[in-house]
């Protein structure tokens, strides 16, 4: 091949239509982003792991036969430890995967690319979600088999709809603790946050068992109007309405986002 | 000063050349801290430049500037005639960073695909593959290269989309000689193609081996300008000092004399070879007195600059 015709052939060749071109480039985007869960299951293991774990423990072993107000603790539980994998998987795919990235300088030389940032973020939130709907599906399943859950498959598919969607607001809030926070101390930082936030949302416990202090906390968290909408679609007792719900998770979602700006904007020099 | 600048003020680019990038009157802060200041720097089309200097010079900064990663705190970037920060800039360079590193997760081809796709004019895969000496490990992940083989793929990356400005930052850094060369190798292929290349280093060796003009950098200013030819003539050159009554334009006309500078009774020269302007300035002024001649002055200097660099390798963060 010759090297000094090259330019040449640049000139000749035509540049496809650039919708046409976002729209690869998008689709490799989230082939890449994908890869990086399936090929470093280090990664994506845990993330998929606890949820199950966690819902078989206390769920299935724990509240074998019992029931919460109209329904199973099994199904109750569903809904609590779905919301609790969805917002690991967003949390830490956006915040440890940005942070790490850009300590590895990786986040920097994709800025000096003609790449639009948004193009990125929406792979990255395209496959969140795709993650978020695996774990939603084991959970189910453990429900199903090991539970004796049964719902209506509309039932079923407004609850993944519903947990998969709502993991977007924590994508948001990833995004800005991965631009805030360090690549060494994001999954410290990220985890201190996480799992009180779980706990004091009422993903790990019932609210109704929580103790009081935390029962005040609670409807200040965003993980907990997730779960407790969650709870609504299986007919589960709730504590907020939907409209509480909807705006306290957009005003969350447009405050990360705003935050996520800000340090973004911020990140103008690489990590060594 | 540690050496004289060219003939040409820095910021000119050689007679016929179209400008590719620049940076007019630049003064870059980080808090208290300034990285350079008030630069002037041209790349014309077709140059091949080499930014020489030590950790801290203010070269990665630089690069950044060009790359739009960053916004100057006084003067102006340009690229290609655009700001360095807009698509119609991005879409036309390509870069190497220092310190970057790509995900392990992705093949060799499924990353420069996916690279090659932002651009609106991208080489051909394979001709990128070819180009960077990828060709055989496209299918490897690029967790599992070898450390020549990942700056390979950076250079991949950074030619994929076809650009008309590459951007190299100390592109050898934490190299092998044998990886060092390949990659110079490859380097001068695309530089021998037409292509427009800046690139960093802290080796007088690297950038002579690859540069058509040196700049030489330190503490935010530019110190030294000129072809490889003339920097290595001054870095081997010698330097003379004396108290005389020599005028300084005299010594000046001399052959061999690169530089003179007057200070009160003293003189001060660099010279090719310190023998004959010795030999001058001696018969001219029988009074001469204080005569000290050094050698290597620049050589010298930029041996410090690379004994520092290679103490803190690794450690140099957007400096």
């Amino acid at each position: 091949m010759s090297i000094a015709s090259e330019s040449l052939d640049q000139v000749t060749f035509a540049p496809a239509p650039p919708w046409q071109r976002t729209l690869r480039t998008f689709r490799l985007e989230t082939r890449g982003e994908l890869m990086k869960l399936l090929r470093m299951p280090a990664f994506a293991l845990p993330a998929f792991a606890f949820p199950l774990m966690f819902y078989a423990l206390f769920g299935l072993a724990f509240g074998r036969g019992q029931q919460l107000g109209p329904v199973s603790v099994a199904g109750y539980m569903l809904a609590t430890y779905g919301a609790f994998g969805v917002i690991g998987a967003n949390l830490f795919s956006f915040g440890v995967g940005i942070a790490s990235e850009r300590g590895q300088g990786w986040m920097l030389l994709k800025r000096a690319m003609p790449l639009p940032p948004i193009i990125h973020f929406l792979a990255r939130m395209v496959v969140g979600m795709a993650f978020s709907l695996l774990i939603l599906l084991g959970l189910f399943a453990l429900g199903i088999f090991f539970g004796d859950v049964s719902l209506p498959l509309a039932t079923w598919v407004k609850l993944a709809v519903w947990l998969s969607l709502g993991g977007l607001p924590f994508a948001a809030f990833g995004l800005a603790l991965g631009y805030l926070c360090g690549p060494n101390s994001a999954p410290a930082v990220i985890n201190l946050i996480y799992l009180p936030m779980s706990f004091a949302a009422g993903l790990w416990l019932p609210y109704e068992v929580l103790p009081g202090f935390f029962q005040t906390l609670a409807p200040w968290l965003p993980a907990y109007h997730l779960a407790q909408q969650g709870l609504g679609i299986l007919g589960a007792d709730t504590h907020a309405s939907l409209p509480q719900s909807a705006a306290y998770l957009l005003t969350f979602t447009a405050l990360s986002l705003a935050l996520g700006v800000f340090a973004y904007r911020r990140d103008s020099k690489s990590w060594g | 000063m540690i050496a004289p600048r060219s003939p040409l003020p820095a910021g000119t680019v050689h007679a016929g050349l179209q400008t590719a990038a620049q940076l007019a009157s630049v003064t870059q802060r980080y808090g208290k801290v300034t990285a350079l200041e008030r630069i002037d720097l041209a790349i014309g089309s077709g140059e091949v430049v080499g930014l020489l200097g030590p950790n801290g010079a203010g070269k990665t900064t630089a690069i950044h500037l060009l790359l739009g990663l960053l916004r100057p705190s006084a003067g102006t970037a340009r690229t290609l005639g655009h700001p360095p920060w807009s698509m119609a800039a991005r879409t036309r360079t390509g870069a190497m960073l220092q310190i970057a590193k790509v995900p392990d997760t992705l093949t060799v081809h499924e990353h420069v695909e996916l690279t090659a796709s932002y651009y609106p004019r991208p080489r051909p895969i394979a001709e990128t593959l070819d180009l960077a000496g990828l060709s055989g490990v496209e299918n490897r992940l690029s967790g599992r290269l070898s450390g020549g083989q990942k700056q390979r793929l950076m250079l991949a990356l950074a030619i994929c989309g076809g650009p008309d400005l590459l951007f190299l930052d100390e592109p050898t850094a934490g190299l092998d000689v044998e990886a060092r060369r390949e990659l110079w190798r490859l380097i001068r292929r695309l530089a021998e193609a037409g292509g427009t290349v800046l690139l960093t280093t802290h080796h007088l060796e690297e950038a002579d081996a690859l540069a058509s003009r040196i700049v030489i950098l330190d503490r935010g200013r530019v110190i030294a300008e000129g072809t490889p030819e003339q920097i290595k003539r001054r870095a081997l050159g010698s330097q003379i000092r004396c108290t005389t009554t020599t005028d300084s334009a005299t010594a000046a006309g001399w052959p061999g004399v690169l530089n003179v500078e007057r200070s009160g009774s003293a003189l001060r020269l660099s010279a090719d070879r310190a023998e004959p302007v010795v030999r001058r300035l001696l018969a001219l002024d029988p009074q001469l007195a204080d005569l000290e001649v050094r050698t290597a002055g620049l050589e010298e200097a930029l041996l410090a600059l690379t004994a520092r660099k290679h103490e803190t390798a690794g450690q140099e963060v957007a400096a």
